[in-house]
């Protein structure tokens, strides 16, 4: 069977909210700033002001990810193949992430007050969009399956589901990062912080490589 | 890589003010006629070890004419800023520069202080070779790894070009390459620091290689030609953004020191001499509106003294200079300390009013001409100089040598390294403890101290104590 036979649907979205809520809880993806904005600021409305463009970069960095295979899936009968690539592409990504655990330096000189491009380059250069797309492409198969439409209005509902997906991936990353940004600003405290912060370089590699795998164990 | 942060990085200057205190100091040596390698001397400064003040370990280095001076870690609690995503750093190795040779050594720290040892040694050369710079100083670790100031340019004097700040990688201790992008006027260098979440560096300047290697140069000195400027920087866009000129007759302004507490955007700086009336003092620089200031909040006199008891060179000055040479801010940002290395004062201000600093404490030790002892009852060579805060402010530890050359010239009769602590009352107020004295080996000097886990003058945070 292929990933994405409509038994798979309700996995595939729970997928899509669970990797928004891994996103969202690593420190690495932003909310730590919404709390030192809370705090710098000294008002609890500037912790949730500091949300808005973190998901706002960190939707843009899916969407921009998701895109390009948005136009791929027009390419029906080489579905199968852009599956097995992005797999692969995924899988590849972790295996670089877990060889090289170096930061790219040109993110330390993002100012700190553009939460969003951080957001966004943050998102891109961690691989955090790459991690949906065998998840996304699952769901797409499930368009293609579902109608017999022409390449125009399924390239539209793809475009469409990229939006979607990324859309509710952000609104989980946002919900779960909110929370905690609120909880630590709010009750834990800044301790919190070095406390809570485990390397998550090795997880994330391995959640990206595994998230490959399982998609191409579904393609076989 | 660590699992979780280094448990000495903090997220704000009070959490660090409520951790341990320290057990273990750092210190460099010089050997000031450069005929033995300088050294990095490991203290134990636990009042429950029997040990208390004394050198557990040296690290004596395979070269000579370094000239040690100042020194940092590799990474500090700036690596919980919200914007690196990678708080999993040790704050484990010793960055310490030969200010006269340009070499830098890395100093390891694990597994146990006692059992430091070098690590990695960067030759001149290097140096030279990817910075175009000379003569390295401050060490401060941020954003894009570890920073150092430098006070000369290129060529055999360093004149050949201005000096400035480079960046070295923090794991793998490789040179980057400079820092500016854009220095507008800034040609001369000294300290540096910075306020990380406001994204602004502040920088000092004292003189270039030629005023100060072989001595203060009293003709250069009394035509101010030493330096008098503050500059303001961009710090992620690595552009000068402001320079205040305070004046002339303000030589030689050094320490920089930013309050701890990233919402409090003002700092102080320590000028060493005013040449109109020998006075030392502190300034107190703030940015309202993006904009930055600066003006004079305390001044601290010079002392007349007979001709007879002032050495060669302030013979016909007649009196002694405070000669204002570093200053340290407590971790509340509440208390100022200044080292007035020439009268030999350690003194203390309240600075909870950044623009008004109150004098609330001050001790005699050592001294051009007074030469108070030690309440121990040690001569105490030159005066109070390099000063370090204990995280929780209430341990004050200072050192008594300025520079090789120059303290032949203050202090003649000789400087033998000495490091003593004074007390800080909960309110105010600063007494010298009798119970502690380092005794360093013979032939050597002591400048700066460091101390483990974190310090006064090392730590950058992220976010305000709450």
């Amino acid at each position: 069977m292929t990933l994405g036979g409509n038994d798979w649907q309700t996995e595939l979205w729970f997928a899509v909210i669970l990797s928004g809520l891994y996103h969202g809880i690593s420190p690495g993806m932003g909310w730590p700033l919404a709390v030192s904005a809370g705090l710098m600021d000294k008002q609890p409305a500037a912790v949730l002001r500091a949300l808005g463009p973190l998901a706002a970069g960190h939707f843009a960095a899916m969407a921009i990810i998701l895109m390009p295979f948005a136009l791929l899936t027009m390419a029906l009968t080489w579905q199968r193949e852009i599956q097995l690539a992005s797999a692969l592409l995924v899988i590849g990504f972790g295996t670089y992430l877990l060889i090289n655990r170096r930061h790219p330096r040109f993110l330390a000189r993002i100012p700190p007050h553009r939460l969003a491009l951080w957001s966004f380059l943050i998102a891109i250069a961690h691989g955090a969009g790459l991690m949906l797309v065998p998840i996304y492409l699952g769901i797409c198969s499930t368009v293609a399956d579902a109608g017999h439409a022409a390449a125009g209005t399924l390239m539209n509902n793809t475009l469409v589901m990229a939006v979607v997906v990324s859309a509710i991936h952000t609104a989980a990353m946002i919900g779960a990062g909110g929370v905690i940004a609120w909880a630590v600003y709010r009750y834990l405290g800044l301790t919190f912080i070095s406390k809570s912060w485990f390397n998550l370089d090795i997880v994330w590699a391995l959640t990206l490589i595994g998230v490959g795998l399982i998609s191409l164990a579904a393609l076989a | 890589m660590t699992i979780r942060p280094d448990p000495t990085f903090h997220a704000s200057p009070r959490l660090a003010m409520e951790a341990a205190p320290e057990t273990f100091a750092y210190t460099v040596l010089l050997c000031p006629d450069f005929s033995k390698p300088d050294a990095l001397a490991v203290i134990d400064v636990d009042p429950k070890s029997g040990d208390y003040g004394n050198i557990v370990h040296q690290i004596t280095m395979p070269n000579t004419g370094d000239e040690f001076h100042h020194f940092g870690w590799n990474a500090c609690s700036s690596a919980l800023s919200p914007l690196t995503g990678h708080a999993h750093q040790e704050r484990r190795f010793l960055i310490i520069p030969g200010l006269r040779s340009s070499r830098i050594y890395i100093v390891d720290t694990h597994p146990h202080p006692t059992k430091a040892k070098i690590h990695k040694i960067i030759e001149p050369e290097e140096v030279f070779a990817k910075t175009g710079y000379s003569r390295p100083h401050t060490v401060h670790c941020g954003p894009e790894g570890i920073y150092i100031s430098t006070l000369g340019g290129g060529g055999a004097d360093g004149t050949d070009g201005p000096p400035g700040v480079f960046i070295m990688d923090c794991e793998t201790f490789d040179i980057l390459g400079r820092w500016e992008i854009e220095r507008g006027p800034q040609e001369k260098h000294y300290d540096f620091w910075w306020n990380l979440p406001r994204d602004y560096m502040v920088s000092s300047e004292w003189a270039l290689p030629p005023q100060f290697e072989g001595g203060i140069v009293p003709e250069e000195l009394l035509s101010n030609k030493y330096g008098h400027t503050l500059h303001f920087w961009d710090l992620r866009e690595r552009r000068h953004a402001q320079s205040i000129d305070i004046g002339a007759n303000h030589q030689m302004s050094l320490e920089v020191r930013p309050a701890h507490d990233p919402t409090r955007e003002y700092g102080f700086l320590g000028v060493v001499v005013d040449t109109t009336n020998l006075e030392g003092s502190i300034w107190t620089w703030w940015r309202d509106n993006g904009k930055f200031h600066a003006e004079k909040t305390a001044t601290i006199p010079a002392e007349p003294a007979d001709a007879d008891d002032l050495p060669e060179l302030l013979k016909g000055f007649g009196a002694v200079p405070p000669l204002v040479t570093d200053i340290d801010l407590s971790m509340d940002d509440r208390f100022l300390y200044v080292a007035c290395w020439g009268t030999g004062e350690m003194r203390q201000y309240d600075v909870s009013d950044p623009r008004k600093p109150e004098l609330t404490g001050s001790v005699h030790i050592g001294g051009i001409t007074r030469k108070t002892p030690h309440p121990n009852g040690n001569p105490f060579g030159g005066g109070p100089q390099m000063v370090e805060i204990s995280r929780d402010s209430k341990r004050v530890y200072f050192t008594n040598s300025l520079y090789s050359t120059w303290d032949q010239q203050f202090y003649p009769d000789g400087l033998p390294g000495a490091q003593v602590l004074a007390h800080a009352g909960e309110t105010g107020g600063l007494t010298i403890a009798e119970d502690y004295w380092v005794d360093f080996p013979d032939g050597y000097a002591a400048h700066q101290i460091r101390l483990e886990g974190g310090d006064c003058s090392t730590d950058s945070f992220c976010y305000p104590s709450v």
